[in-house]
């Protein structure tokens, strides 16, 4: 029997997965071919998709990577039924997997999201049993507690004393919440485990739910992945009808059942107390803390709240015991956390990496290095929260303590690769917006702080900016993350403290000499059609609305400097690239 | 701003009406609720607003802060063809800007504006997810990856071709 598996995450169907799935469909004929065709979820190689594994009668798996329908034919015609392996498609990317360790990645990409079977055969509720059967609630959370297990939402909170201050909260009700609102823009790492493996994560719910004594568990997830809303509800259904979730679970007397609520898209409702007003059908706006959601959390009662990677690690703990867990990591990071590989990287994708390995490592080694292969400029980490850290510090090690000194945070994953054509400035501004624009308002230096930096660097973008802006901007970045009532509001100047702090002349160059490096920030360059190149269609003339360019039919037209607006309309416009910016 | 409005059905439909229906008082359900109603109309109208706050009890007033607060809310209906272009952060080191350029040149439209012959409507979005396909456009349920501005107006023009004769034929 042979196996064909297609990769069928939100990535993989956005590289046109589907219609190779149902090609192979089409072409598969049931009398001839004894194939079983199936589909998994993320397998993480986000730079080859769509990919196609084939599996021959328990023989030496091949993966082929960019497969287009056209290519359906000849993969059945040679490999399928001719046993003959297409070579020049294969997918050996032995350095891009060699210095993972999947544990919450575990199984994605390997089962069928949809079936609860091919969960059950792979790993299957075990660990849940084993908890409800052979621990106590207390012993449950002590494994948790010594596994050294750290909140992987972003803020590393040790999982184990959140379990605690939740157990100890005495009530007849208790709420355990999955937060799985992923916002950050360029992070997708939550969605991908949900897409590839939802039973893994309820799985971890219900085991905290048992830890800290919960009956009520909320999944809070984005609206905008529909196909995590789906094989999440999906996953539930499955595992009520069998008796993983509902009551007497393993005939212990433990109840538990899990809603599934759609979050409708606000960046702060990751925070946890506008989650929980947003579950409450309010707007999602943070509160004040204390009291702790531990104590009086969704509608008043003690509420814990896990992230989805965080989730996804207990099951493996429990099974594997929290000694070799440790084993991965650092001193106080212990072990792997799962990073969205993207930006100006040859080889993007999801990757796990242990604690404690160094940027360099992930970039070069297991991203490829850049795509123009030159050295990368800075690593944003943390989205709009985090911050860029520079090339010069590529050998920091990759844990809680030590990316927080670079001024950057650890973040929920999102590791966005920069090479010399983006500016930092601009960067700092493209982050600044975001937050601008999330922010609920609440608080005044969140609310007009975060306006009036964006302003001012609106303004350094636009070549209008002067000397004294930089130290107002690193004194009002410092007023906002002390005024802050919540995360964003704390975390939100980070992009422009970093920047400031390691690309200090790049701002200088743009206020002084009223010029962008990386040639970015339009207003600051100059553009020029490249004569050699331009074949004089004309039609960036005809496309210019302040008619600043002019030439003859068939010969090199010109820009005049004088009446550009350096909208860079001719750039996007011009079929041979002959718009240059200087 | 002129409100652009589809013709509202008086009876609610489905999923919305059975959801209102049913409810029974129990807390947090403005927001499913909410996304029920635009599953139905598409966007949230007046009326379902109105029907909203008089079974919820909940008033419009507090009905319409939730809506706006949240961007998946919307009070205008789709065009033909919406066009959701990821502003992640990929997408914005590998020139997002020059294709928001791009569309709003060859449409006409800023950001959550509709074209008037109500054929498409732009919109950013923070991460389609796909970050190694940047940048990336999404067109209805079609992904468009690893664009320039030239790919893209090819793309559009084909989209107001297709518009424009499916119009012809109605």
């Amino acid at each position: 029997m042979q196996g064909v598996t297609i990769g069928l995450a939100s990535c993989g169907i956005a590289a046109g997965g589907l219609a190779v799935y149902e090609k192979f469909e089409k072409l598969l004929d049931p009398a001839k071919d004894k194939v079983i065709l199936k589909q998994t979820g993320c397998v993480g190689m986000c730079y080859r998709e769509p990919l196609v594994e084939i599996t021959d009668n328990g023989k030496k798996k091949i993966l082929y990577g960019e497969v287009t329908p056209e290519r359906v034919d000849r993969i059945i015609e040679e490999h399928l039924r001719g046993g003959k392996v297409i070579e020049e498609w294969v997918v050996e990317d032995i350095d891009f997997v060699k210095k993972q360790k999947r544990i919450v990645l575990r199984n994605c990409g390997e089962i069928d999201p949809f079936s609860l079977d091919a969960y059950m055969e792979r790993e299957g509720y075990g660990a849940l049993g084993k908890s409800v059967k052979e621990y106590t609630p207390e012993q449950v959370i002590e494994i948790i507690a010594d596994s050294g297990l750290r909140g992987r939402g972003g803020a590393g909170f040790p999982t184990g004393t959140k379990w605690r201050f939740a157990r100890a909260s005495k009530d007849e009700h208790k709420y355990l919440i999955c937060n799985a609102d992923e916002g950050d823009p360029g992070a997708f790492m939550d969605r991908s485990v949900l897409e590839g493996d939802p039973h893994s994560v309820l799985q971890g719910m219900a085991i905290a739910a048992y830890a800290i004594g919960a009956d009520q568990g909320y999944v809070y997830v984005r609206a905008e992945y529909p196909q995590a809303v789906k094989r999440l509800r999906l996953a539930i259904a499955q595992a009520e009808e069998r008796g993983f979730l509902g009551h007497n679970i393993f005939g212990k007397g433990f109840n538990f059942s899990i809603k599934l609520k759609e979050g409708a898209g606000a960046f702060v409702c990751g925070e946890e107390t506008a989650l929980i007003a947003s579950i409450e059908g309010k707007r999602g706006m943070p509160r004040v803390r204390p009291p702790f959601p531990a104590e009086a959390g969704l509608w008043g009662h003690p509420t814990c709240i896990n992230n989805v990677e965080t989730l996804a690690n207990i099951p493996w703990i429990i099974m594997n015991g929290s000694a070799a867990y440790k084993v991965y990591g650092t001193e106080k990071s212990k072990g792997t956390k799962v990073f969205a590989l993207a930006g100006k990287i040859k080889r993007g994708g999801l990757v796990e990496v242990p604690m404690g390995m160094t940027l360099n490592e992930v970039i070069y080694e297991i991203g490829g290095g850049t795509k123009s292969g030159g050295p990368f400029k800075a690593v944003q980490m943390g989205g709009p929260s985090g911050g860029c850290i520079p090339s010069t510090l590529g050998k920091t090690p990759i844990d809680y303590e030590n990316i927080t000194a670079t001024g950057a945070i650890m973040g929920s994953g999102g590791m966005v690769v920069m090479d010399e054509t983006t500016c930092m400035v601009d960067v700092a501004r493209f982050f600044l917006t975001f937050t601008q624009n999330e922010s609920c308002g609440k608080c005044t230096f969140c609310r007009i702080g975060t306006k009036r930096m964006l302003e001012t660097l609106e303004r350094i973008c636009m070549g209008r900016g002067e000397e004294k802006d930089l130290t107002m901007l690193a004194e009002l970045g410092e007023q906002i993350k002390t005024s802050s009532l919540c995360g964003l509001g704390q975390t939100a100047p980070n992009p422009v403290l970093t920047t400031l702090r390691y690309f200090y002349n790049e701002y200088e160059t743009h206020i002084k000499d009223k010029k962008c490096p990386a040639k970015a920030c339009l207003a600051l360059v100059d553009f020029f059609i490249n004569p050699e190149v331009c074949n004089g269609c004309g039609l960036c003339m005809k496309s210019c609305d302040s008619k600043a360019i002019s030439g003859e039919k068939k010969t090199p037209h010109v820009i005049d400097q004088s009446i550009c607006v350096k909208c860079g309309k001719c750039i996007t416009i011009c079929r041979q690239s002959a718009v240059e910016k200087r | 701003m002129e409100l652009i409005t589809k013709p509202i059905i008086e009876t609610p439909l489905p999923a919305f009406g059975r959801m209102l229906w049913r409810y029974r008082g129990e807390p947090g359900m403005l927001i499913p609720l909410l996304q029920a109603a635009q599953d139905t109309y598409d966007y949230i109208p007046p009326l379902a607003i109105e029907q909203i706050a008089e079974v919820t009890g909940i008033p419009s007033s507090e009905v319409y802060g939730v809506i706006t607060f949240y961007t998946q809310f919307r009070l205008q209906p789709l065009g033909k063809y919406l066009i959701k272009m990821c502003k992640g952060t990929a997408c914005y080191v590998s020139n997002a800007v020059m294709i928001a350029q791009t569309i709003e040149d060859e449409l006409g439209i800023g950001p959550d504006e509709n074209t008037p012959d109500n054929l498409f409507t732009f919109q950013v979005v923070a991460c389609l997810g796909c970050c190694s396909l940047a940048p990336v456009v999404m067109i209805g349920e079609q992904t468009y990856g690893k664009l320039t501005p030239d790919k893209l107006r090819r793309i559009l023009r084909q989209y107001k071709r297709d518009g424009k004769a499916a119009g012809a034929d109605n």
